[in-house]
């Protein structure tokens, strides 16, 4: 899924917000370390720095997008799952996940949430685990939706408290440049390696919408970058592209083919390239100064 | 720690005074009390004082620290570390400037890193990654060197090197019993770390592959080691993983004339950019460790060419006795069979090339449950198809060792000449 970015021109407007290394305090950032204050650089802190909060305006209004469509898809795949309809569920899986997986940082900035969407098996304790993955293995191992009623039920109710949840949050410009980064170690660290659908193999749904998502936050802050570091801003522009080429080969249809078609070169040449873009977007910080 | 080599000099020392913090760490040492029981003694300890500095930066000069710009690079003649890390890169980008560019940031971290420095400044910034990854931070340059070469891969059309390429300079042909596996062989580029610690030179390895990315991959990669001068302090010949010593025949690196005649390629030679540079064979052989187990000392002497222990050729008594190939023993037998690895290596004593491998260790073979491990051989040479090649032709076909060995890896690299502080590794190429 694409989205059209217009950026208003007052993202461009200087204040002080930013200055010196003073992070903005929110919930989201609190479930990251918070950079000690660094006495060095106070003295060097800029006058004054870029006011995100259009950009953050702008990052919100697409999470909540998001939001929306994973709940009402969620709920096409949670009915298909109680209906009993075996293929048609496994047909909404993938689909119903990729609006989570392109704001995944978001969702796991709001606590146990992020567990029981998308836990994976030995992620939480048997006993407690619920969400995506577990009705995935019910779906592709076991080949039935019976006894799957109940994760169905609280899956929705979880995509629903998430919508509700994310009204709440208090976005910031250092939770999007490092929200972009994690979205891709996301596909490093468990996409990439096949683990993250081990039933249904439909870990290149998942991929796309993270690298999807960290574009999309890219493409909101890309102006300030531009203004900080062209060459920076223009490498990671080529490498987006070059990654999305390369994912583009194993589109199929609507969606995208089976992890296991993939041979060990293909599945490298992916991480590599994937490593290439995340190095330079790992230095998009360069815009909230030091 | 190495003081004792030290020559006090003495040139102004009598006229230097004591600072304080050379009061301050003479009385660290216990040395105050002399000199406020005596101050006619004062000129000596500055003197004491003096040769100890002088220790201290001519142990990080000459001992730890190995000079990355020169008229060649380092890592060739430079007498082997302890440790290496090797890696043959592939370019991902294409195009001549994407190549210089990688050379250029290539050149700065390693001229940097060889000096015991980190790859570039930090910026302080918290919203962004250190510059640097930061294991080494702290730690002795180690003797580090790093070795940059060109795989014949990098002469095709995508750089637009062809016309570059030295004519002779391909792939090695195939020799006999090769099994090659091609997650072991090739490169555009060659990478050869060395320290005499291996976290310096995985860091070095993990900083130039960091810098790489978006414009090369890593293809391949092989650590590996060798006795350690600490476990060795005489320095002898390291022995390979089959318990032998291997490297006794090498040419002196100390004698210009041998090493322009043996290792360092001449202008006359061929392309006039790689003199000055040499050519380097890298093959990873894998050695059938479990079966060389149970083969007999006899067995075994036999196959090298030399006695176990001392490394001396069979019939002689030293290690760098020469090697007399027509000695016979009682019964009219060839003391050194003809076939042994030392007796096909030497040949007529003609053809000569520089070795610097190592052991290598990769863990275990998962279809085996046996070792795998063996040599991570290298050897630089002026040309190597008048040298490398031929050598190895003869060892492939008649070689003993050949019952115990395995060349799964097998890659050709033409390392550029030195450079200095105001140009890069590889611009002679541009």
């Amino acid at each position: 899924m694409r989205y059209k970015v217009v950026l208003p021109t007052g993202l461009l407007v200087a204040s002080l917000l930013f200055s010196g290394c003073g992070q903005k305090e929110d919930t989201a950032a609190d479930a990251k370390p918070t950079p000690p204050a660094a006495a060095d650089n106070a003295g060097t802190a800029p006058a004054s720095a870029p006011d995100f909060s259009a950009a953050t305006k702008q990052y919100r209004s697409f999470a909540i997008e998001q939001c929306d469509l994973f709940v009402k898809e969620t709920e096409k795949f949670t009915n298909a799952v109680k209906a009993g309809k075996l293929e048609e569920a496994k047909q909404l899986y993938a689909p119903a996940r990729a609006y989570y997986e392109r704001i995944e940082p978001v969702a796991e900035s709001l606590g146990d949430l992020d567990p029981n969407i998308d836990a994976r098996i030995n992620d939480v304790d048997a006993a407690e685990w619920r969400g995506f993955h577990r009705i995935e293995k019910a779906l592709w191992e076991d080949k039935t939706t019976a006894g799957q009623e109940g994760y169905a039920d609280q899956l929705l109710k979880d995509a629903q408290l998430l919508r509700a949840k994310i009204e709440t949050i208090d976005l910031d410009a250092s939770l999007m440049v490092t929200g972009a980064v994690e979205l891709l170690n996301e596909v490093s660290s468990s996409k990439v390696t096949g683990e993250e659908e081990l039933y249904s193999h439909t870990d290149l749904y998942d991929f796309a919408a993270n690298v999807e998502g960290a574009e999309k936050i890219f493409e909101i802050l890309r102006p300030e970058l531009a203004k900080k570091d062209a060459g920076l801003e223009k490498e990671i522009g080529e490498r987006f592209a070059a990654l999305k080429q390369e994912l583009g080969a194993f589109k199929k249809g609507d969606g995208y083919v089976d992890y296991t078609e993939l041979n060990q070169d293909q599945i490298r040449k992916l991480s590599q390239n994937l490593d290439a873009l995340a190095e330079p977007l790992s230095n998009m910080g360069k815009i909230l100064g030091v | 720690m190495s003081d004792h080599k030290q020559q006090p000099s003495n040139d102004s020392i009598l006229n230097k005074s004591l600072t304080r913090r050379d009061v301050l760490r003479l009385a660290g040492t216990g040395g105050l009390g002399l000199i406020l029981g005596g101050g006619a003694i004062g000129g000596l300890l500055t003197a004491e004082n003096k040769r100890k500095e002088g220790a201290r930066v001519s142990a990080s000069n000459a001992e730890e620290r190995i000079p990355f710009y020169g008229t060649h690079q380092a890592g060739i003649i430079t007498p082997a570390q302890n440790f290496i890390y090797f890696a043959a890169f592939d370019m991902t980008a294409t195009g001549s400037k994407a190549l210089q560019k990688l050379f250029r940031a290539w050149t700065a971290a390693a001229a940097a890193m060889s000096e015991g420095q980190p790859v570039g400044d930090e910026s302080g910034n918290y919203n962004l990654p250190p510059v640097d990854t930061g294991e080494s931070a702290g730690l002795s340059p180690s003797r580090l060197t790093i070795t940059f070469g060109a795989g014949p891969s990098l002469f095709d059309d995508r750089f637009g090197l062809g016309a570059k390429r030295p004519p002779s300079f391909t792939d090695l042909p195939a020799f006999n019993g090769d099994q090659l596996e091609p997650q072991w062989c090739g490169g555009d580029i060659g990478v050869q770390v060395c320290a005499d610690d291996m976290q310096v030179a995985f860091h070095a390895v993990r900083n130039l592959a960091r810098l790489a990315r978006g414009t090369a991959v890593l293809r391949w990669v092989q650590e590996g080691f060798q006795r350690t001068a600490a476990a060795d302090p005489k320095s002898g010949t390291p022995r390979n993983l089959l318990g032998f010593k291997d490297g006794t025949a090498n040419p002196a690196v100390t004698n210009d004339q041998e090493m322009n005649k043996v290792v360092w390629a001449q202008s006359s030679d061929g392309p006039s950019w790689m003199a000055g540079g040499s050519y380097m064979a890298v093959r990873r052989i894998r050695m059938r460790i479990e079966i060389w187990d149970r083969s007999t000392l006899k067995d075994q002497e036999d196959t090298f060419g030399r006695y176990r222990g001392s490394g001396a050729p069979l019939g002689a008594v030293n290690e760098f006795d020469p090697v007399d190939l027509t000695a016979k023993d009682k019964s009219g037998n060839l003391m050194i069979p003809a076939d042994s690895h030392v007796a096909l290596a030497r040949g007529d004593g003609s053809v000569q090339i520089l070795r610097r491998s190592y052991s290598y260790s990769g863990g275990m073979d998962l279809k085996t449950g046996q070792l795998d491990a063996g040599l991570l051989f290298i050897s630089f040479q002026r040309d190597l198809f008048k040298q490398f090649v031929p050598l190895q032709q003869k060892l492939a076909k008649n070689d003993r060792l050949n019952e115990y060995i395995l060349h799964v890896g097998s890659a050709v690299f033409a390392c550029f000449p030195g450079t200095s502080k105001n140009g890069y590794i590889g611009e002679v190429l541009f």
